[in-house]
C-alpha cells in the first residue's frame, strides 16, 4: 500500500465572527498559505482536492461550490465534497492516492456558523421524525450526557473544569486561539450553570475560519523536498443515530477506529482530540486507552475554537505540526461528527 | 390499534431556520458603489478577466481580485429566455424576459430583467442599457438598476460578445 | 482600498417538506394520535421507544410492536434555563432521556417543571398530550413529573 505523507498544513483564526469575509474570502488566504508552504502555485499543481464543508451553517445554498472559485480551477481539476468535516475529505483524499489516481492532494474545510443559530442547525441532523421536530439542539444532547456521566460517578465537575483550564492554558501558545487564558479549574466551577451539568466553560465555542492541507505519496512528498509526516492509519466507526441505544458514557466507534488504525496506545506523544465538550474530551481519552504522559490537545483543543468543518481537519494539523517540528515522534488525531460523539475518525501520525 | 382513522404514512416536517446573511468585502465593496449608482466590477491581476457582481476571487486563477472597474450602464444581451412564469409578489406580468447581459467593461454575464422591449426581437448580441430606479430609491440592492432596454446600436458578434471594453463598441 | 461597510442581512430559510412515514414509523405515529405509546423488539428482544425500522447492532428488519406505558423514570436530563425560540416550551424546562414502563431503551422528550431542583434522575414521569393528536412526536406535548 502506498504511504502517504502529509506535507503542509495551514489554519486561520477562530474568531467568533468574520464579519465581512465569505466563503470564498475566508477560504484564499489559507490556501495561499499552504501552497506557499509546499512550494506550488495552486490547485492545478495537485492530483485532487476534497473539501469539507456545511452549507447550513451559514443558510447559503451551495456555498460549497462558490469555494471552487478558492482553487484555480482552469482548466479543469479533479474536485469533489463531504458535507462533513474536512477530515472525512482527508480520508477519500487519501483512498484516491491508495487507489492510484492521484499523487497528491489538497484538503481543506471551512464553516462559518456566525450567521446561524448553530446549536439549532445542528438540531436538524437528528432523526428527522423523532427528534428534529421537537429541536433538540447539540449542547442539550451533550448535557445529557455529561450528567450520565456525572450521575455513575464516572467523571466530577472538578474533572470537566480541568480539561477547561487545561485548554484555556493550552491555548495562550495557539496564536489561532479564541478562548486562551491562565483559567484555573476553581475559575470554571464557579461559573454558574449554563444548560445544568455544563457550563458556558465545558462548551466549545462558535467559530468561523478554514483550515487546509496537503499530502503526497512519500515519492511525492520527496520531490517537493519539504518536511513531512507520515499518516501510518486512519479508520473511521458510526454508532446507531438512537441515542437511547448508545453507551453515550463511552466510545466505542472511537475505540474501533483506533485499533483499525493501527493505533498503539503505549506509541502517542501528542494526541489532538475534537472533543467539543469537556466531558467528552474525558470519554476520547479513555476510550482510547491513552497513557498518562500522553500529550492530550496542546493547542487547546476545540474548546479554545471550533471550526465546524475544519477542525477536525485541524487535528490532524495539529500534530503534523508538532511532528515536523520535532518536538515529538509520533502522535493520533481524532475527529467527530454527530451527536454526542456518534461518528468518529481516527489518524495515526508518525515521524518520516 | 384504532381501525377508525387512517394509519400515518406521512408527516408535515417543516423547517425554518433564521440567519443573519453578512455580505463578503468583495459584494459589500460592489453594493456600496450600486448605492451611489455607480456598476462597479473587479479585475484579476493575473488574467484581468473583470467580474461582475464580484466575489473576491478569480476563479479561474484562484486568486484574490482587488481592483475595482467601473463598468458602462451599457452591455450586451449574451443569452436570454422568456419566462411565461409570474414573479411571487412581483409587479412584473408574464410573458417577461429575464437576460444574461454582460456590461462594456466587464468579461462575465449577471442575470437581470429586460423591458420596454418587444419579447420577439430580443436576441443575442442585442445592445441594451441600464434604466435605474430613481436615485432616492437606491438601496444595497441589485434591484437599483429596474431591468435593462434595447438601444440602437449594432449587434455585437457571438465572438466578441463579453469583450468589448467599458467604452463599448467604439472602444 | 477602502474596508466596505458590514452589510448584513436578517433572513429566513424554509423547507417545507413532507415526509413519507414507512410503516414502523407511521404505526408509531398513529398510535400516538389515538394517545398510545408502542415499541418495537430489537434482536436482542429489548424494546425500543420510539421503533426503529432495523436493528442497529444486526441490521435485521423489526416488525414486533409492544405497548408500553405512558408513565417512565428519567434516565438523564439537561435543564434548559433559557428556552430558544425554536424549543418546544418557552418556559425553563428540562430535556430528559426517559425509559418508559415497559421500554428498555430511553427516548428524549421535553419535561415540564417548575425548576432543576424538582428534576433528578430516577425521577418518575408521565406524557402529557396535546389538545389535538395529528400522528406527529409532538402529540405528546411533554412530560411532567408524577
Amino acid at each position: 500500500m502506498k504511504e502517504i505523507a502529509i506535507v503542509g498544513f495551514q489554519q486561520s483564526d477562530s474568531v467568533s465572527d468574520a464579519g465581512a469575509v465569505n466563503e470564498v474570502e475566508m477560504i484564499m488566504p489559507v490556501l495561499s498559505r499552504v501552497f506557499q508552504q509546499v512550494g506550488i502555485n495552486n490547485a492545478q499543481d495537485v492530483g485532487f482536492v476534497c473539501s469539507g464543508s456545511c452549507d447550513y451553517l451559514q443558510g447559503a445554498a451551495f456555498a460549497f461550490v462558490a469555494g471552487v472559485d478558492a482553487l484555480g480551477a482552469v482548466p479543469p481539476i479533479k474536485e469533489s465534497h463531504v458535507e462533513m468535516d474536512a477530515a472525512w475529505a482527508l480520508y477519500e483524499s487519501i483512498l484516491k492516492i491508495r487507489m492510484g489516481h492521484a499523487d497528491s492532494a489538497l484538503i481543506y474545510g471551512f464553516g462559518k456558523s456566525s450567521p446561524g443559530e448553530l446549536p439549532i442547525v445542528m438540531s436538524q441532523q437528528l432523526d428527522p421524525y423523532y427528534l428534529a421536530p421537537l429541536w433538540v439542539d447539540s449542547i442539550s444532547l451533550a448535557a445529557l450526557q455529561a450528567r450520565l456521566m456525572l450521575d455513575q460517578g464516572l467523571i466530577t465537575e472538578g474533572d470537566m473544569a480541568e480539561v477547561v483550564s487545561r485548554s484555556r492554558r493550552n491555548a495562550m501558545n495557539n496564536p489561532h486561539a479564541q478562548l486562551a487564558g491562565d483559567v484555573a479549574p476553581d475559575d470554571v466551577l464557579a461559573q454558574e450553570m449554563y444548560l445544568s451539568p455544563l457550563r458556558k466553560a465545558d462548551i466549545c465555542p462558535v467559530s468561523d475560519g478554514a483550515s487546509a492541507m496537503i499530502i503526497a505519496t512519500v515519492e511525492k512528498a520527496k520531490e517537493w523536498g519539504m518536511p513531512y509526516a507520515i499518516i501510518s492509519g486512519i479508520d473511521h466507526c458510526i454508532e446507531t443515530h438512537n441515542l437511547g441505544m448508545r453507551d453515550l458514557t463511552d466510545s466505542v466507534s472511537t475505540r474501533t477506529a483506533a485499533k483499525r488504525a493501527g493505533m498503539d496506545a503505549g506509541k502517542v506523544d501528542v494526541a489532538e482530540l475534537y472533543a467539543p465538550f469537556s466531558h467528552q474530551e474525558i470519554i476520547l481519552t479513555r476510550a482510547l486507552g491513552l497513557a498518562d504522559d500522553t500529550l492530550i490537545n496542546p493547542s487547546g483543543g476545540v474548546l479554545a475554537g471550533n471550526l465546524m468543518m475544519a477542525s477536525g481537519l485541524s487535528r490532524i494539523g495539529e500534530v503534523f505540526n508538532r511532528i515536523v517540528s520535532g518536538e515529538v515522534q509520533c502522535g493520533i488525531a481524532h475527529a467527530t461528527s454527530g451527536p454526542c460523539l456518534q461518528h468518529n475518525l481516527v489518524t495515526v501520525l508518525e515521524k518520516a | 390499534m384504532s381501525e377508525e382513522q387512517e394509519v400515518v404514512t406521512v408527516v408535515k416536517a417543516p423547517v425554518y431556520l433564521k440567519y443573519n446573511f453578512t455580505a463578503g468585502a468583495a459584494p459589500a465593496r460592489f453594493l456600496a458603489q450600486i448605492k451611489k449608482g455607480v456598476l462597479t466590477g473587479q479585475r484579476c491581476p493575473k488574467c484581468s478577466a473583470v467580474y461582475v457582481p464580484p466575489r473576491g476571487s478569480c476563479g479561474g486563477c484562484g486568486v484574490a481580485t482587488e481592483e475595482e472597474v467601473v463598468l458602462s450602464n451599457k452591455a450586451t444581451v449574451q443569452s436570454f429566455t422568456i419566462v411565461y412564469i409570474p414573479i411571487p409578489n412581483n409587479p412584473i406580468q408574464p410573458p417577461y424576459i429575464i437576460a444574461n447581459v454582460v456590461p462594456d467593461g466587464a468579461n462575465v454575464s449577471f442575470i437581470h430583467l429586460m423591458s420596454e422591449c418587444v419579447n420577439e426581437d430580443v436576441h443575442i448580441g442585442a445592445r441594451v442599457e441600464a434604466v435605474w430606479k430613481p436615485k432616492e430609491e437606491w438601496a444595497f440592492a441589485m434591484d437599483n438598476i429596474r431591468y435593462y432596454r434595447p438601444i440602437d446600436e449594432p449587434n455585437v458578434p457571438v465572438d466578441q460578445i463579453g469583450k468589448l471594453p467599458v467604452t463599448g463598441l467604439e472602444g | 482600498m477602502s474596508q466596505p461597510e458590514v452589510l448584513n442581512q436578517a433572513f429566513e430559510l424554509g423547507y417545507t417538506y413532507t415526509r413519507s412515514t414507512g410503516p414502523v414509523i407511521g404505526r408509531f405515529l398513529t398510535e400516538l394520535r389515538n394517545r398510545n405509546i408502542v415499541g418495537i423488539k430489537a434482536s436482542d428482544g429489548r424494546v425500543v421507544v420510539p421503533p426503529m425500522e432495523y436493528d442497529p447492532n444486526t441490521a435485521e428488519a423489526l416488525s414486533e410492536f409492544v405497548e408500553v406505558g405512558q408513565q417512565g423514570e428519567i434516565v438523564s436530563f439537561a435543564w434548559v434555563k433559557e428556552p430558544r425560540e425554536a424549543h418546544p416550551m418557552d418556559v425553563p424546562f428540562a430535556w430528559a432521556m426517559i425509559k418508559l414502563d415497559g421500554a428498555d431503551v430511553p427516548m428524549i422528550h421535553c419535561v415540564a417543571a417548575v425548576s432543576e431542583d424538582a428534576v433528578a434522575t430516577g425521577a418518575r414521569v408521565q406524557a402529557v398530550w396535546a389538545d389535538e393528536t395529528i400522528g406527529y412526536i409532538t402529540d405528546i406535548r411533554c412530560f411532567e413529573l408524577v
